[in-house]
Order: C-alpha cells, then sequence, then structure tokens
C-alpha cells in the first residue's frame, strides 16, 4: 500500500522467495514490523530512506558490527551526550539485508530551548579547545589501534604449558580466547565511539558555514564552500605521497626498471635483495608500511576490501605507473603553494563582496570554526575506517582460523556469515567442548546455516531497494542527514519521479556536483581498485566509490562519476584538487554506463549522460 | 576661456561628464584603466551649446517646450523643436572640427571612411538616478564626413524626443538645462554582443556576472527585442552557474550591400547554438571584474566580439555604467543583528524551520 508521498510501506515490503527467515542473521530490533501497534504506527510515521551511501551492497551478518557501533556512537552524542538542540539520534532498521535510517527530531519544542543550554555549554567547550582535545582524541585513537595490534588470539592447546601450572596463572587459553574475542569486539565499537567524538559538532560548524555562504551568493557551488576550508596537508594523503616518493627514490637510484618488470612483489623483492640500492629501496618501502598501507581499497566497512598491506600487489602497481610517469617527466608533485593561495584568494574575494561589517565578522567566524574542525573531518577516516579496520578484519580472521581448526568450517571467509553474538556463541561451544574433552556442536549447527545464508545473500544481491520507505516528512531540514546523505526536499522528488519514469536503457543520470567543469571522454567502468591500471589517459573514471588507494587513478582520468558518496566524498576531494570535473552519488553509474561509450560530466550540475555509444 | 568642441576619448575622464557626457567620460575612464575599448572621439557639451547659440534658437526652443505646462500635447512640442534642431545650420568652426577629428579616425584605423557608431551622451542619463539608457538616438555604420556631421545633430535633437522630454517633464528637470554630447566611434564589426552586469539583477548578489549575449550586434539586447542568452557566473571562481541557450531566429547584422545594420534571419545552423564559448565567458567575467574593481562599484557594460579579431583582443567594451537598481537599495546583509560566536550561528542554523518555544528564539542569529 503506497502512502500519499509515493513511497512504499515499511511494512509492506516482500521477502524475496528462498530467504524466509532471513531476519535471524541480523539483531533482532533491526526488524520492521514487530507485532505490537505503537512500535508499527511510529515506523509507519517515519521516513526511513536507504544507505546506500555506506552500504552499495546488502550487509553481511558480521560486517553489521559496524553498523550497530555507529548506531550507538552517532545517535549518542546527539541525543545524550552533546544535546544537539533539535536532533536526536538516527534510528536503523533493515530490510532484505540493506540498512535504512531515519533521522528521530526532537518532538516537543517546549524541550528544546533547555537543550540549546546545555549544547551551548557542552559544543561550546569543544569548538573552544578543539586543537586541545583533538591532539587528545589522537593519542586515544593510536591507543585503541596500539591495543588492538597488540592483541592475541589464543590457540587451545592439548594441554596448556607448565607456566600456566607454575606460573599459578588459574586461567585456561579456552578463557584467554573468549577474553579476547570480546576485547577484540570491545576495541571495534571503542574506536567507533571515538569516531564520532567530533564528527557531528565538524558537521555542524561546516553545514552552518554553507548556509552563510548561500544565504550571501545565492547558488555558490557547494563544493568552493568546501574549499574555502579543506584541509590540504591531511593524511588521507600521506599514503599516496609514500608511493610517489618510492616512484622518486627509484628512479633516483636508478632501479627503476628492476621495479617496472611484471613481476611478483616476492621475486622482485628477491632480486632487490642482490644489490645495496635494492636494499636500500626495499627498506624505505618497509618503513612506508607502517602505517601508511594500512588504507583500504574500499571505504574499509567490509571485510571483502582488502588493505594494501594485504595485497602489496595494489602499492605496487601504483608506484609502477608514478615511475612511468616520472619516465615521462612529468611531476608527480601537488602544487601545495598554488592550492593554498588559491584557497586563501577564494576567502578573501567572497569576504570582500559581503555587504556589512557584521556579515565578514560572522563570515570570519564561521570560516574560523570550520576550518578548525575541519581536519578531523577528513581525517577521522584514515584512524579509524582504514589504519585500526585493517588491522580489525585479520584479527577476526585470526579467530576464524580458531573455528577452522575445531572443525566449525573449512574456509575462513565463513566467519562473516555469523554476526557478533552468534560468533561469541558458537566460541563457547568450541571451548566448552574443548574443556570437556567431546566434539563440538559446530559444524552440525553451522554447516547448513552458512550454506543457506550464502545463497540468501545471493538473492540479496539481486534485489533492488527502494530508494526510501514510510512516509516522507513535507521537508528535510536535518543537517546532518543533508551532508552526509544528501538527502534534500530535491532528492526526494526526483525518487519519486525516478520510480514513474519506470524502466528503460538509461541515458542520464543526476548526482551530486562534485568538482566543477565539464568534459566528455570514453568512459572506463572500474568496479575495484585492481582495475585501475586497465586506465588509460584522458578517459574517464566509472566506479562504485574511492578511496586513498584509489589515488594513482586521478593522475591519468579527465573526470570522475561514482555511485555513491556527497560532495565530501574522496572522489570529490581529490576531483577538486586536481581540477577535474566529478560527479559523484549517481546510484548506479557502474551498471547505466559501458567501458567505451563516450559520456559527458557536467559537473557545474550533477549531469551525466551517454553522447556516443 | 577657449572653447573646446572636440575631446578623443583618451582625453576624458569621469569628472568630464558636464563637458562630454557620461558614456564618453566612461569611455575615457575605461582607457585610462587599460580595458579595450573601440576608439573615437566626444563632440562636446560645449560644441553644442555653441550651436544652439549660434543658431539663436536656445531661447526660441524654450519657449515651445514651455507650452506643454499650458497643456500642448509633447507629441506637438516635440516634433518642433526637433525641427528647430535639424533645420539650424553648425557653426563652421564646429563642422570643421568634427571633420578633422573623423579624418584623423579614419587615419587611426587605416580604414578610409571607417564605419562608426554615433550615440548621444546626455549629461543627464548616467547619473545615479535616472536611468534612461537607449532612450537616445544611436546610429550604427555610419560612413563618411557628411554623414557623421548629419548624425551628429541627429543626436542632437534625440534631446527633444517625446519620451525624453516627458521623462524631464516627469522628474521635474528643467529643459533649459540640459545638455548633450555626442560620441563618435569606431564600429565593431561584432559577431556576438550583449551586456553584462557586475552583480545579479535578480537579486543583487554581488558574487555574480550576469551576461546576456546574441548573435551580431547589441541593440536587440540592449532594447529587449531580441530573446539573449542567459549566463550566470561565479565572480570569484569563475564556474559558469547557468548557461541558458535559447533560439535565435533573428540577429541584428549587418547587411553588406547596404551597409547598415538590420534585423535579419539567423543561418538555421546557429540559431541552438550558444552565442559564446566558454572561453568567451570566463575572459568578460575577467573584463567585468576589472571594470568594477577600477569604478569601485556594481556596473552595468556593454560590449562585444569583435569578429575580425583574435581571442581574447575580440573582446571589447561599448560602453560601462553605473548599475542603477541595486546600488540605491540598503546593502543585502545575511547577519539580522550584530553577529555573536559562530557557536551562535550553529545553534541557530540547528534550529532553523524547527518550532521553538519562547526563550530559544532569541538565539537563532543567523
Amino acid at each position: 500500500m503506497a502512502n500519499g508521498g509515493g513511497f512504499p510501506s515499511p511494512h509492506d515490503v516482500f521477502t524475496i522467495p528462498g530467504t524466509e527467515g532471513w531476519e535471524r542473521m541480523y539483531p533482532y530490533h533491526y526488524r520492521f514490523g514487530a507485532d505490537d501497534p505503537e512500535r508499527k504506527q511510529y515506523e509507519a510515521s517515519m521516513f526511513w530512506f536507504y544507505d546506500g551511501l555506506h552500504y552499495p551492497e546488502p550487509i553481511y551478518p558480521f560486517d553489521m558490527i559496524w553498523d550497530e557501533a555507529w548506531f550507538l556512537a552517532l545517535s549518542q552524542y546527539n541525543t545524550r551526550i552533546f544535546i544537539v538542540p533539535p536532533a536526536l539520534g538516527v534510528d536503523h532498521r533493515i530490510i532484505n539485508g540493506r540498512i535504512y535510517i531515519t533521522p528521530v527530531p526532537v518532538k516537543d519544542p517546549s524541550e528544546i530551548p533547555a537543550r540549546v543550554e546545555h549544547f551551548m555549554k557542552r559544543a561550546g567547550y569543544y569548538y573552544e579547545n578543539w586543537d586541545e582535545l583533538y591532539a587528545k582524541w589522537e593519542t586515544k585513537m593510536k591507543g585503541v589501534i596500539e591495543e588492538l595490534d597488540k592483541l592475541t588470539i589464543p590457540k587451545l592447546p592439548d594441554m596448556e604449558e607448565d607456566s600456566v601450572v607454575f606460573d599459578a596463572v588459574g586461567r585456561s587459553s579456552g578463557y584467554e580466547l573468549l577474553t579476547a574475542y570480546d576485547r577484540l569486539i570491545q576495541l571495534g565499537i571503542l574506536a567507533w565511539q571515538y569516531h564520532f567524538e567530533f564528527l557531528n559538532l565538524g558537521y555542524a560548524a561546516y553545514v552552518t558555514l554553507l548556509d552563510f555562504c548561500q544565504k550571501a551568493f545565492p547558488g555558490i557551488p557547494l563544493q568552493r564552500v568546501t574549499q574555502m576550508v579543506s584541509g590540504i596537508d591531511v593524511i588521507l594523503y600521506q599514503p599516496d605521497e609514500e608511493l610517489k616518493g618510492l616512484a622518486r627514490l627509484a628512479c633516483e637510484l636508478g632501479i627503476e626498471d628492476e621495479i617496472l618488470k611484471e613481476r611478483s612483489v616476492e621475486e622482485l623483492f628477491e632480486e632487490l635483495k642482490k644489490t645495496n640500492d635494492g636494499r636500500l629501496w626495499e627498506q624505505r618501502f618497509e618503513k612506508a608500511k607502517y602505517p601508511w598501507f594500512y588504507i583500504s581499497t574500499g571505504t574499509g566497512w567490509f571485510h571483502h576490501d582488502p588493505a594494501w598491506i594485504d595485497e602489496l600487489e595494489i602499492p605496487l602497481s601504483s608506484i609502477r605507473m608514478y615511475i612511468q610517469k616520472l619516465k615521462k617527466g612529468e611531476s608527480l608533485d601537488r602544487p601545495l603553494g598554488e592550492l593554498k593561495r588559491e584557497r586563501d584568494r577564494i576567502i578573501s574575494e567572497y569576504r570582500d563582496l559581503l555587504a556589512s561589517d557584521d556579515d565578514r565578522e560572522m563570515f570570519d567566524n564561521l570560516v574560523g570554526t570550520a576550518q578548525r574542525v575541519f581536519p578531523y573531518v577528513e581525517s577521522h577516516l584514515f584512524y579509524v575506517e582504514h589504519w585500526f579496520h585493517s588491522i580489525f578484519w585479520n584479527k577476526m580472521r585470526e579467530v576464524s582460523r580458531r573455528f577452522v581448526t575445531a572443525g566449525f568450517w573449512d574456509d575462513v571467509e565463513d566467519i562473516w556469515l555469523l554476526n557478533r553474538h552468534e560468533i561469541k556463541q558458537a566460541m563457547w561451544d568450541m571451548v566448552t567442548a574443548w574443556a570437556t574433552g567431546t566434539q563440538p556442536m559446530g559444524r552440525l549447527h553451522w554447516g547448513p546455516e552458512i550454506a543457506w545464508r550464502k545463497q540468501v545473500m545471493e538473492k540479496f544481491k539481486e534485489w533492488t531497494p527502494p530508494p526510501a520507505v514510510g512516509t516522507p516528512p513535507e521537508t528535510i531540514t536535518e543537517p546532518f542527514t543533508i551532508v552526509l546523505w544528501g538527502i534534500t526536499s530535491e532528492t526526494m522528488a526526483a525518487w519519486s519521479k525516478g520510480k514513474e519514469a519506470g524502466e528503460g536503457p538509461v541515458r542520464e543520470l543526476t548526482g551530486f556536483a562534485g568538482s566543477p567543469g565539464v568534459v566528455e571522454g570514453p568512459a572506463r567502468v572500474c568496479r575495484t581498485v585492481s582495475e585501475i591500471s586497465t586506465l588509460q589517459d584522458g578517459e574517464i573514471l566509472v566506479c562504485p566509490t574511492t578511496s586513498p588507494s584509489w589515488a594513482p587513478a586521478f593522475t591519468k582520468i579527465k573526470a570522475a562519476v561514482t555511485d555513491v558518496g556527497g560532495i565530501m566524498c574522496h572522489a570529490a576531494i581529490v576531483c577538486r584538487e586536481y581540477g577535474l570535473p566529478a560527479v559523484v552519488g549517481t546510484g548506479n553509474a557502474t551498471q547505466a554506463f559501458k567501458t567505451g561509450q563516450k559520456i559527458r560530466v557536467d559537473g557545474n550540475t550533477g549531469v551525466v549522460s551517454i553522447v556516443e555509444e | 576661456m577657449s572653447r573646446k568642441d572636440i575631446a578623443w576619448f583618451e582625453e576624458c575622464r569621469k569628472d568630464d561628464t558636464p563637458l562630454v557626457g557620461g558614456k564618453c567620460a566612461s569611455l575615457g575612464e575605461l582607457l585610462a584603466a587599460d580595458i579595450r575599448v573601440p576608439p573615437g572621439f566626444a563632440v562636446t557639451t560645449e560644441a553644442y551649446y555653441h550651436f544652439l547659440t549660434r543658431a539663436g534658437i536656445k531661447e526660441p526652443i524654450c519657449k515651445v517646450l514651455r507650452r506643454i505646462r499650458d497643456g500642448v500635447p509633447v507629441h506637438e512640442v516635440g516634433e518642433e523643436t526637433r525641427r528647430m534642431v535639424l533645420e539650424a545650420p553648425i557653426p563652421e568652426e564646429v563642422e570643421t572640427a568634427v571633420r578633422a577629428s573623423y579624418r584623423a579616425l579614419c587615419e587611426r584605423c587605416g580604414v578610409e571612411d571607417v564605419p562608426v557608431a554615433v550615440r548621444s551622451s546626455a549629461t543627464l542619463e548616467d547619473m545615479a538616478d535616472a536611468s534612461f539608457a537607449g532612450q537616445q538616438d544611436t546610429y550604427l555604420w555610419v560612413r563618411g564626413e557628411d554623414e557623421v556631421l548629419d548624425k551628429v545633430k541627429r543626436c542632437w535633437a534625440s534631446l527633444f524626443s517625446d519620451r525624453v522630454i516627458a521623462y524631464r517633464e516627469e522628474k521635474g528637470f528643467t529643459h533649459e538645462n540640459v545638455r548633450i554630447s555626442v560620441g563618435v566611434q569606431k564600429m565593431v564589426r561584432a559577431r556576438t554582443s550583449g551586456v553584462l552586469f557586475t552583480l545579479n539583477p535578480v537579486n543583487g548578489d554581488r558574487s555574480k556576472v550576469a551576461i546576456n549575449a546574441a548573435w551580431g550586434f547589441g541593440e536587440g539586447v540592449v532594447s529587449g527585442d531580441i530573446t539573449p542568452d542567459d549566463f550566470l557566473v561565479d565572480k570569484v571562481t569563475f564556474d559558469i552557474l547557468r548557461r541558458t541557450v535559447v533560439p535565435k531566429p533573428e540577429a541584428y547584422l549587418l547587411d553588406e550591400a547596404t551597409e547598415r545594420v538590420c534585423r535579419m534571419e539567423v543561418p538555421e545552423g546557429d540559431r541552438a547554438k550558444a552565442s559564446l564559448s566558454d572561453d568567451e565567458i570566463q575572459e568578460l567575467t575577467r573584463l567585468a571584474r576589472r571594470i568594477e574593481k577600477h569604478y569601485g562599484r556594481p556596473m552595468d557594460v556593454e560590449w562585444a566580439v569583435d569578429a575580425d579579431l583574435p581571442f581574447p583582443e575580440s573582446i571589447v567594451t561599448l560602453q560601462a555604467r553605473p548599475e542603477t537598481v541595486w546600488s540605491q537599495k540598503p546593502a543585502r546583509t545575511v547577519a539580522k543583528e550584530k553577529p555573536k560566536s559562530a557557536l551562535d550561528a550553529i545553534v541557530g542554523k540547528l534550529l532553523a524551520g524547527v518550532p521553538v518555544q519562547s526563550k530559544a528564539q532569541t538565539v537563532g542569529g543567523v
């Protein structure tokens, strides 16, 4: 039953045949339509949009950990910690493996004045002491990463070491394994607590500047406001800088041709070991790894995206790409001075165009605040999603190996089909059986379940989720929803329209204007970062999303188009820096366009269209 | 003190408006600021005054004009005063000076009988309060000394067009004190021309440059009888924010046979095309920035792309005037009250559109 806005009711979305019972893979409170009239009424009254920005694919049961983590963290900062005056948290549900979210407003206006008072005091403290608190944050975050790195996942021996007895330890490896798993999960949740410590405030400051600029200079491109505040030396660029440095060093040492030869990383290092220069280069490579190779080839949110550190071929192929550029006499330098001058020019010219001293004072305040908060907004991604997560996924694989040893399943990668709560239960099954000297139930229970879940995931992938369910509000004003997900009154209208247009070949897609400029050129669809080596100079990159590991691609392409992301996404940031047009968050460019098609990217309006088949 | 009948644009500055009129003074200013304009000279208000007094028509004209107050219709008064101007002889000194200057201009351009535009340059027209641009006559593609002299006199007569007389009556300006100067300027062979504002005329936003452009000469764009292409450009970043390219079936073009600019059909293939390239739009934006900076206020600029010249020399300024609409309104500010801290603004933004009871309403600043 469709309601007024043309979006389905959350209680009417159908179950894909063969997936009945899928709900058990996820926490119970994520289901729509519990058998309670009050909860159902609440759900039907809200506007739930599909979080395709974070989850372009159905979510694996274990990967839900990050959704649970941010469900808690973002919400608590709004509702309980900073007391954001009009906004409570963001509520979550799941349909057929897809996450739907809804921002929850403060319903009773009489509560707002008191919330304002608290917010001014609490958020005010953070804004005033931002740099000092951010320095503390980095220390806390590095502490979490260090602890994670050191965490060992114990094996279950046939007989405990002598030391357990003679040091009177009083605990078994079974107990230690359970504890290690608990700590691993705790650290993950903790990293996400810190993830949001500054983020909501950072976005609030940014949204306010954006709003001011749009009032003062109607029609000013959002990306230009971002350009005024974006950090230029942020650590998100460091991994790529390391690769450029390695490319330069190879050329200086005269070993670039050795590195360019097509062979595996192992064979290359075997060869390099034979010369002094080779060893020197290898040392530099080793040094760059920590922490700069702890960078995911995706967003870091999913177990299946490897990090550079897992597949050294990826950074190596980028180094090769850079060496080739150097050999052609091209520069790899980011024109830092020029970028800063341009940023400062834009700020000062817009400032001069303001109509009063009051406006200029306000503008100075807002730009200053936004500039102070922005490095965090860009850098936290490296610490949490890349560095922490890259280590975390491998610790979980270590956990899975214990299960493989105990015969629960054969493939280490099967663990992702269990959610974190189920893994804990399975671990009890494992350690009690180990302690008792019996067979765990393990494989009997999980064997068929994992097989069933695998086919459920496949069916989920074929399903096209509706962009939203429930009752759309009159307008959308909630700032986080607008900046993070780009959901505005206009997007809602476009979604309704898209549905009416129905099926048929797509000639044109609309996304966010991520970086200005208009170009035409041949499309190159790259679904993963490993495909960027196929890019030819002057092509237009069409991809699901990008991360810092995609950086080498930007030195070859003419423009970028992504499926997911808002104006703050990596592709948009990098394209603005390289002066390339970008349209981001188009929904399904990687499906709509094909390699070789001539497409037109309009980074001013956010439209991508096919010019020639 | 000797009379000055002719002033080359190079000699004109904005303080010279009483002598050369607003248009010519402004062209002189542009030249002084290194902004390309086609060369030319002004036939000064002193020359005009000398003409009136020498011909003995000053008093008679005033007398005729006063009849309006007795209820004589404006068109009758206008017709009679214009006839008086057109029938009166130009003093010999003035005629000689105009002929000599035109010859000098031909020499400068290296063209025999160089085509010129002859335009009135009123002393009143460009005052911030009295925008009636284009209400006086303009003659295009004028060639030869005799033709130039004829058009100069017609411009003088245009000071007594029905509309202009009615305008002065309405505004309460006295007819006696009105002086006119006439600009004689090399014609541009305009591929495209138009107007630009150094602000967004829709909302007064000073961070934009608004450009209207059409094929050929700009007369249609200025008078509004040709729908132009419309471009909105960010003045700081040069982003072209809006591009509205309209079908342009007709344009003011030069009829090579008659050497007249007339409204003609545009070749089929060009009608739907943008009349400016992106490079030209951005060059015009640079031009707008220079002109605005030079004058220190929002401006309204007539420009053209000369078909004979390579880019960017092809872009020339024909005219620059102070913008008169938004300049007279109170400044467009964002802050409605004395700004508070960034935090106040953030709370204000968070609460925008949210119903808040009593107390908190004093908080939201922006």
